[in-house]
């Protein structure tokens, strides 16, 4: 597996111009390294990334040390993936999912 | 996608320490094993903290590392690690086969690991709070309710356990369970009620989930004298045990009354020739980390036994 990653990190500061201002669908990761489920989603969200490049960006948000987002979008519980597509959430998906379930879930978007 | 012509020797179904002992095991046997881990690799130690009780790590080690550890060591012998979950099974007959989303895989045996799943209260209010206050993972979410008032419920090592690691976060935790007496091991329940932020309700019953959207109460009953009662909190971590995990090989594999998989005597021999079972889908009695790699390096050295046998 190469080191490069697909999915793009993303933070409090850089949320509004990374995620709200995009003009694809954005699928945003709220994840923290002491998450252990969040460990068995990141390797099917890299993939999703590089499948759905050009039609989906797939970002990733440390809530640890990017509290603030996570809280504008009420998260108390990850992972947390929420969609946004035009700058406003539309899609929210809580707990570990596979790869077929979660392109399923996308099937609308992308 | 066409189907894969190949036949494995063994196919695992599941992860956890079960899953990956077994793989560990399999795949130092030259079996190649095949290891279908699921989207929630690494089981339920994925949501544990710290493991005090697992021999070789004296000073504790976490769920995460441990499981972590088991998967690398895994993958050393070569073990082909998936993480996917497995759709359908049909495992009579001499070839089992494995369907994977449009994939169909083939093997001589199958190793069933597929462990337990964190069981819910079925309660009004509480499927549809998930994420917004009702979790069943004290790691991942505990972080969310710094200085706020949230209940534990259960009664056993891991409601005494998340109790304990939420109050690094909580102002208070209520622990609530429906019951006198306390299956949790004596040193857990010590610690639980020496710690000051943890407020212990027995004897008490939720009946429901409160809040729109986010948790803002729970509605309680005293399954003693009846009263019911309401407490105020923005979070109820729910450790009340697990179901195991045995929908995907129902009517096809001899299950006890409460869906456990039934094995042979000691052994991990299912009613169906050529699969076995190991871990928490199996076990009622110890469910432990160590019990279930236990399991897992008897189901694969069970199947490369009747592997060799079947030649």
């Amino acid at each position: 597996m190469s080191d490069t990653k697909a999915t793009v990190a993303v933070t409090d500061d850089s949320f509004s111009e990374d995620v709200l201002s995009s003009s694809t669908p954005v699928l945003v990761d709220f994840w923290a390294t002491w998450c252990g489920p969040c460990k068995m989603v990141a390797p099917v969200l890299e993939e999703i990334a590089t499948e759905k490049a050009g039609q989906l960006t797939v970002a990733k948000i440390d809530v640890d040390a990017n509290p603030a987002t996570a809280r504008d979008f009420q998260v108390v519980s990850i992972p947390t993936l929420i969609l946004f597509k035009d700058g406003a959430p539309v899609k929210r998906i809580v707990g570990a999912k596979g790869k077929a379930a979660l392109l399923r879930e996308l099937a609308d978007v992308v | 996608m066409t189907p894969t012509p190949t036949l494995h020797d063994v196919i695992i179904i599941g992860s956890g320490p079960a899953g990956y002992t077994a793989a560990i095991y399999a795949a130092r046997a030259q079996l190649k094993p095949l290891v279908f881990e699921g989207v929630q690799f690494g089981g339920a130690l994925m949501t544990t903290t710290e493991v005090e009780n697992y021999p070789g790590f004296r000073e504790g080690i976490t769920g995460p590392e441990l499981m972590e550890e088991m998967r690398e060591q895994a993958i050393r012998f070569g073990a082909d690690l998936r993480m996917e979950d497995v759709d359908e099974v049909s495992l009579e007959g001499p070839v089992k086969t494995v369907k994977v989303g449009d994939e169909t895989f083939q093997a001589r045996s199958v190793i069933l690991a597929m462990g337990a799943a964190a069981r819910y209260l079925g309660i009004p209010g509480e499927q549809e709070r998930i994420g917004t206050g009702v979790s069943t993972c004290a790691t991942c979410d505990g972080f969310f309710f710094r200085d706020q008032e949230i209940a534990v419920i259960g009664g056993g090592d891991s409601a005494m356990e998340e109790a304990i690691f939420l109050t690094k976060f909580a102002s208070n935790v209520t622990l609530i369970h429906r019951r006198e007496e306390f299956r949790a091991s004596r040193i857990m329940l010590e610690r639980a009620k020496a710690n000051p932020k943890i407020t212990i309700l027995t004897n008490t019953a939720v009946t429901q989930v409160e809040g729109e959207p986010k948790v803002t109460g729970l509605r309680l009953r005293d399954t003693v004298t009846g009263e019911e009662s309401k407490l105020a909190v923005t979070g109820v971590f729910v450790a009340i045990g697990h179901d195991p995990r045995s929908e995907l090989v129902r009517g096809q594999v001899e299950l006890d009354d409460e869906g456990y998989v039934k094995v042979v005597g000691r052994t991990t021999y299912t009613s169906v020739e050529g699969v076995f079972a190991a871990g928490d889908l199996v076990d009622h009695t110890y469910r432990q980390a160590v019990t279930a790699s236990g399991m897992g390096c008897s189901a694969a050295i069970d199947s490369e036994r009747w592997l060799s046998e079947a030649d």
